[in-house]
């Protein structure tokens, strides 16, 4: 079974919520639609206080290129627009909307059934997905559009659908592709496409047999689309890991996937994609995974952006008693969220419950030089060495041994014997020494 | 949940921590400890119980009293140089010489350096070679085979393999005897089958992985195979060079101390294949009949050097086909 060729770990899987049909989040009173993207420029509101909006509406313009729209996820007056936490710690712009009815633009087609035929043109396509503010669902939220859109000079030659789900404890792609395995396969049709490729290869972690088994059956019926099986492995997800694990290609430092020939989508993106081209559906909604040891009732839903994390809590039976840590996303790469009085973005993913005994860190030990910090690196990096320079204030040197190709995956701190917080020196050294890098190419 | 933890990702770790891998160590030396409580008797075990307490001991003392610190001996790791040390000493030395290499091994070999992970020689060769050099009689008088002996200081003794080679007119025991350990020897170096047990406990556990160990058994078995090839009136058989002395402890155990060796696969082939080589050289030219203690050490001076040249293999450093 394939899988990438450097480094990675195998957290407990810990997939609690897998099987769990997707529940209907009920439509909330009031939600707050954040502007801001974790990637890009925010967008800017074209909408003011007291206007009346219907779901699917425009309600926050794109602001550049690498920057996605953002629509009214319900119904009913804005309330205001102000600034909201969210799970990147900061308060950025948000858009509350007072819930009155549910009343959907009349382009949107809400019916359940399934449309195969799509006679769009590239520009066509591209130019939908960008409408309909797609961003990418596997936590980077980058603009689906722009990855629809090689730079001039590079041409895709495969279309890569990350279904891995690498991340323990979620399970929200999984239980997408167990619902709706045609309408990604469509999905993944559309793409190929707008990218003009004629090979597709969806890929899925053998911890998910049904998925497998079930998109297999249903791939046989399109042209060029393969599902492969992979080896369970963490980090799979990352973009760059994946590509080496299906195709045997590696992303040179500094360089972009479509330089080896790739282009890399999420399932969930997949899906979404299908809805903004085929139903005219923007991105007002996605599924969520609510789980955690403890969790009364580990689930996944489907919620409306802007949605407040408190009532999808709520509803899946409220925090549990022992919870010390709530993860916003994976526990591998997540933000651990302040309190649940914000909104759903169109990247969160999930809600972790931790416990208290393992949200805390154990104390800080010397470095024994075990080197199992190397052999888990995905990227060939020497974390130990990288928080020594960190330390130091070395940048020159971090930059020297590669600091800026590190993907923060975590596999160094979570695997450290002596509990050495080698990403967080790691992640400091890469903003300044990324800060350097930039100030020296704008000379 | 009133007090929600914010910290950075990762939010989960793998509770792998420095005594589990030092607890690992320990249970992977059993099989020789084992082997060396049935061929040496009540000497080995005085030995033993003496260094490692003496280890622990003096790593407490020395932090409580000299460096006013928060003791670490909970993590294991004096233990492990106490046994390491034991198994390199012969099951009939005095105890104050074991008191003496214990304290050189702790106190001038780790604890002057900042202690765990600081220190750029293996400690308990520190204290192995410091005791061979100051009391040469006492360090190469090997009690022989006496299974389940009672003698400690007055046990009889015999020449190793590799003394009996450098003195050469001499039959040497069968090579089976010498794959279970019925030879003289320092009370961890003689039997090769419990020590690659270790070996493969090790491995499983993942507490080290194969570069080491491996590279030097190989380049062994490949130089004297090559000497010996050449002429084997003179150099002892590859597989006598396996068997004997302190190869295998050292491999296994002494060359794969995390701290004192390289930091990625491509540096540890580079370490091995010197050890393996200087082995040979010191084994074959030179003054001592045995020299893997010497190899490591030597190599151990070379470690950050390695580690400064020999980078891991990158991500996307050649675009693979």
């Amino acid at each position: 079974m394939r899988t990438f060729r450097i480094g990675g770990i195998h957290p407990k899987e810990n997939k609690f919520s897998a099987g769990k049909k997707i529940q209907i989040m009920p439509v909330p009173k009031q939600v707050a639609i954040p502007l801001a993207h974790y990637i890009g420029s925010p967008s800017e509101a074209v909408v003011k206080k007291g206007d009346m909006v219907k779901v699917g509406q425009l309600i926050g313009q794109a602001n550049g290129f690498i920057s996605a729209h953002v629509h009214a996820s319900v119904s009913g007056k804005v309330n205001k627009i102000d600034v909201q936490l969210d799970a990147s710690g900061y308060k950025r712009p948000a858009v509350f909307i007072d819930v009155d009815g549910d009343e959907w633009v009349e382009t949107i087609d809400r019916s359940t059934d399934i449309i195969r035929e799509c006679h769009l043109s590239k520009a066509e396509i591209v130019a939908k997905v960008q409408a309909a503010g797609i961003v990418g669902l596997g936590g980077a939220t980058f603009p689906a559009h722009v990855k629809l859109s090689p730079p001039p000079g590079k041409k895709a030659e495969v279309l890569i659908i990350n279904a891995v789900e690498c991340e323990s404890y979620l399970t929200c792609d999984h239980q997408l592709m167990m619902e709706h395995p045609e309408e990604i396969l469509i999905g993944v049709s559309i793409i190929m496409k707008a990218l003009e490729v004629e090979k597709a290869i969806i890929g899925i972690e053998n911890n998910k047999k049904d998925a497998i088994d079930l998109l297999t059956k249903h791939v046989k019926a399109y042209k060029g689309i393969s599902v492969e099986a992979l080896q369970v492995r963490y980090p799979q997800g990352g973009e760059k890991q994946l590509i080496d694990a299906l195709i045997s290609r590696q992303v040179p430092s500094g360089r972009i996937p479509v330089e080896v020939g790739a282009v890399v989508q999420n399932v969930g993106t997949t899906y979404a994609i299908y809805e903004a081209v085929q139903k005219n559906k923007p991105m007002i909604e996605r599924v969520l995974t609510v789980t955690g040891k403890d969790a009364p009732n580990p689930s996944n839903f489907r919620v409306r952006i802007g949605t407040f994390l408190s009532e999808i809590v709520e509803t899946a039976g409220g925090v549990p008693e022992n919870t010390g840590k709530i993860v916003g996303g994976g526990p591998m790469m997540g933000r651990s969220l302040m309190n649940l009085q914000m909104p759903t973005a169109k990247g969160s993913s999930g809600i972790v419950f931790i416990r208290n005994e393992e949200a805390v860190r154990k104390p800080v030990k010397n470095c024994i030089r075990c080197s199992k910090c190397v052999t888990v690196c995905p990227m060939g990096l020497e974390p130990f060495l990288l928080m020594a320079q960190s330390e130091r204030n070395m940048w020159p040197e971090m930059e020297v041994n590669r600091t800026m190709d590190c993907i923060e995956c975590g596999s160094c701190s979570y695997t450290c014997p002596s509990n050495r917080p080698l990403l967080d020196y790691i992640r400091f050294g890469k903003t300044t020494v990324g800060g350097i890098i930039r100030n020296r190419t704008a000379k | 949940m009133s007090k929600l933890i914010i910290s950075p990702a990762p939010h989960i770790h793998s509770g792998d921590s420095v005594s589990k891998n030092m607890v690992g160590v320990i249970i992977a030396m059993v099989p020789a400890l084992l082997a060396s409580l049935y061929f040496f008797g009540m000497g080995a075990l005085i030995v033993t119980v003496t260094a490692i307490v003496a280890c622990v001991l003096f790593e407490y003392l020395i932090q409580k009293f000299i460096l006013k610190e928060e003791t670490s001996i909970a993590d294991g790791s004096a233990a492990v140089t106490g046994l390491l040390l034991a198994f390199n000493l012969p099951s009939n030395l005095p105890l104050w010489i074991i008191l003496i290499g214990a304290l050189v091994a702790i106190g001038v070999g780790k604890m002057s350096f900042g202690g765990l992970g600081n220190n750029p020689f293996n400690p308990a060769l520190v204290g192995r070679v410091f005791l061979l050099i100051s009391f040469p009689v006492q360090m190469t008088s090997w009690p022989v085979v006496e299974p389940l002996s009672m003698q400690y200081t007055d046990a009889a003794t015999g020449a190793t393999v590799l003394s009996m080679i450098k003195m050469g007119g001499q039959t040497l025991p069968s090579i089976m005897d010498m794959f279970l350990g019925k030879m003289s020897g320092s009370i961890g170096e003689v039997s090769a089958v419990a020590l690659l047990i270790g070996l493969v406990y090790m491995l499983w556990k993942k507490i080290i992985t194969w570069h080491i160990p491996v590279s030097i058994l190989l380049t062994v078995a490949v130089f004297a195979g090559i000497l010996h090839w050449a002429n084997p009136e003179t150099y002892a058989n590859p597989v006598v060079h396996l068997l004997s002395g302190g190869l295998m402890l050292g491999a296994i155990f002494m060359a794969t101390d995390y701290v004192t060796s390289p930091m990625n696969p491509k540096g540890m082939l580079i370490y091995g294949v010197g050890i393996g080589a200087l082995t040979v050289v010191i084994r074959s030219w030179g003054a001592y009949p045995e020299g893997v203690s010497f190899a490591i050490l030597i190599m151990n001076g070379f470690t950050p050097l390695i580690n400064y040249y020999v980078k891991p293999k990158r991500f996307g450093e050649k675009p693979a086909k």
